[in-house]
């Protein structure tokens, strides 16, 4: 019997590599394909040729670099974004928005995620600690385009491409956070919207727009949920691509002061 | 082809140029028609100038409605034709085809689908020139510019897994509150917020409902925030230069965190003031 020679793990993986289905995956420039040096120009390819990194730019300036100039903040709120949006789609497998008398289906899930749905409290406590957080990173990176001056022109226009992403962002955690459906949701809810019932002229019907009703109630928790799970996070999305193409479209980052 | 590849006559590239400078054309719009014109110069050398210069003949025996020869129709028209006005100064013997150019006739409209042509090649050229005036010139000084990958990748990528592994440390070990079931018959006391909207219900208990509801914050502070940069005409971003607006801003900001801290930590049973280190803390996030 011939022996068999074993290739070594770097000359198996060059050979992975080398296939059609591998170089079909990675365009040209990727790290993950053969051939990867660490020129200028992969460096460029590396950025093109990867529909997640082509977000950013090619070349940058060098001091959008420096941590304490935007301390990440942007891009962080973007990856808490992300991480509650994971932790949300796993949290909708278990939990419907119902809370009819004698019923409330939405409560006992909220107890069922705690208690036997796998990992369910973990993604619980990530999505609504990230909630917060990101309530938080985004008023923070405000302050921070704020106090680098960076809404001057040409970026006016993204300046208030966030602050409605501010104002979606609170309406995002508002509206999560009636879904668990006990005492601490519906009281801080029913004190909140009562805030938008001392609007003048429409405080009545912005109240019944609100809730769906005159008080906090089943048909609030439904439309609550839509708005949570799918209306809020569509719009969101619109405006967080503007806000991507226009920083680009702005020329990047700005300063340096 | 790539455009260096191609053959230009250098004498009348020379000249061409020289003219069009001579005439105060700038320098990029002159190499661009100087370099048109050697091509067409080369071509007509190398005898393949009828080729290369198709027929500006009008459409003969369609008798379609004259049509002027305006300057965008000129421009999407090929090479040729398109330099038309700008070739002018061009040697006789190349510029012929194009300075003889009657206005061009189209055929009027008919509404059918065209027909290919029979025996017409497989493949077509695709070439455009773009008017002078349709060129923008951009001057941007290339500064101290690095590369984003793997710099700034990098970066993010360790700031996320920062904060990700911090949130999944603190997810770990604090668990999200859930309180018993709601009861529409049952006010918690104190009932709260939660923490973002506590500034605006502590401004409550000072103002008039109407005033700090919804005429006061979120419609002025937000409409203020959303103008912010169309009213502030400064064109400065050194913080030296903004004294006034970075006041405003940190005034703003510390009006908001004072209430919203206020809200959360100093306010108990009944929403009355409460001190945190004696009577506790009356807060849930």
């Amino acid at each position: 019997m011939a022996k068999l020679k074993l290739p070594t793990p770097t000359e198996a993986l060059d050979r992975v590599r080398e296939t059609e289905v591998w170089r079909s995956i990675f365009r040209p420039g990727s790290i993950f394909r053969r051939g990867y040096r660490d020129t200028s120009r992969d460096r460029a390819l590396a950025t093109m040729n990867n529909v997640l990194y082509h977000l950013h730019p090619v070349k940058m300036k060098r001091h959008g670099l420096k941590l304490t100039y935007t301390f990440c903040l942007g891009g962080l709120s973007f990856f808490l974004f992300i991480l509650l949006t994971i932790t949300g789609i796993y949290l909708m497998f278990f939990y419907r928005p119902a809370a009819e008398l004698g019923s409330a289906a939405a409560y006992t899930d909220m107890q069922n995620i705690r208690t036997s749905v796998f990992f369910g409290d973990l993604v619980r406590n990530l999505h609504r600690w990230g909630a917060h957080l990101m309530v938080f990173t985004v008023t923070l990176h405000m302050a921070r385009v704020f106090y680098t001056g960076s809404y001057k022109p040409p970026r006016e226009f993204n300046w208030v491409v966030g602050v409605l992403l501010l104002f979606l962002t609170l309406g995002l955690s508002f509206t999560g956070y009636l879904l668990p459906w006990d005492q601490l949701a519906v009281w801080a809810v029913t004190v909140g919207t009562s805030l938008a019932g001392y609007s003048p002229l429409i405080a009545k019907q912005a109240n019944f727009l609100l809730l769906g009703g005159v008080i906090v109630g089943p048909d609030t928790l439904l439309r609550w949920y839509v708005l949570h799970v799918l209306a809020l996070p569509f719009v969101l999305v619109i405006f967080l691509s503007v806000h991507f193409w226009r920083i680009r479209k702005d020329g990047g980052i700005s300063g340096p002061l | 082809m790539a455009r260096d590849d191609t053959a230009l006559d250098q004498e009348t590239f020379d000249r061409v140029l020289a003219e069009e400078l001579g005439k105060g054309t700038d320098r990029r719009v002159a190499e661009g028609r100087a370099r048109a014109a050697a091509l067409r110069a080369a071509r007509a050398k190398s005898g393949e100038g009828p080729a290369a210069t198709p027929a500006p003949a009008p459409a003969a025996g369609d008798g379609g409605a004259p049509e002027p020869a305006a300057a965008p129709a000129a421009v999407a028209a090929p090479a040729a034709v398109g330099a038309t006005a700008p070739a002018a100064a061009a040697p006789a013997s190349v510029a012929a085809a194009t300075l003889t150019a009657p206005e061009r006739q189209a055929p009027a409209p008919t509404g059918n689908v065209p027909e290919p042509k029979k025996g017409a090649p497989e493949k077509h050229r695709l070439l455009a020139l773009v008017p002078p005036e349709g060129i923008q010139r951009v001057e941007r000084e290339q500064g101290d510019r690095i590369n984003v990958w793997p710099h700034l990748l990098i970066e993010e990528f360790v700031a996320m897994m920062i904060v990700l592994a911090a949130l999944t440390i603190f997810a770990t070990f604090v668990n999200a509150p859930l309180r018993e079931l709601a009861n529409p018959n049952l006010t918690p006391n104190p009932s709260k917020a939660p923490w973002y909207f506590l500034g605006l219900q502590e401004l409550l208990r000072y103002f008039h409902p109407m005033v700090a509801g919804v005429l006061f914050a979120p419609t002025l502070v937000l409409l203020a925030l959303a103008v912010a940069p169309y009213v502030d005409r400064n064109p400065s971003t050194k913080p030296g230069d903004r004294k006034i607006a970075i006041t405003l801003f940190t005034m703003l900001l510390m009006f908001g965190a004072v209430l919203t801290i206020i809200g959360s930590f100093f306010r108990g049973t009944g929403y009355n003031w409460v001190w945190p280190w004696a009577q506790g803390v009356f807060f849930e996030l």
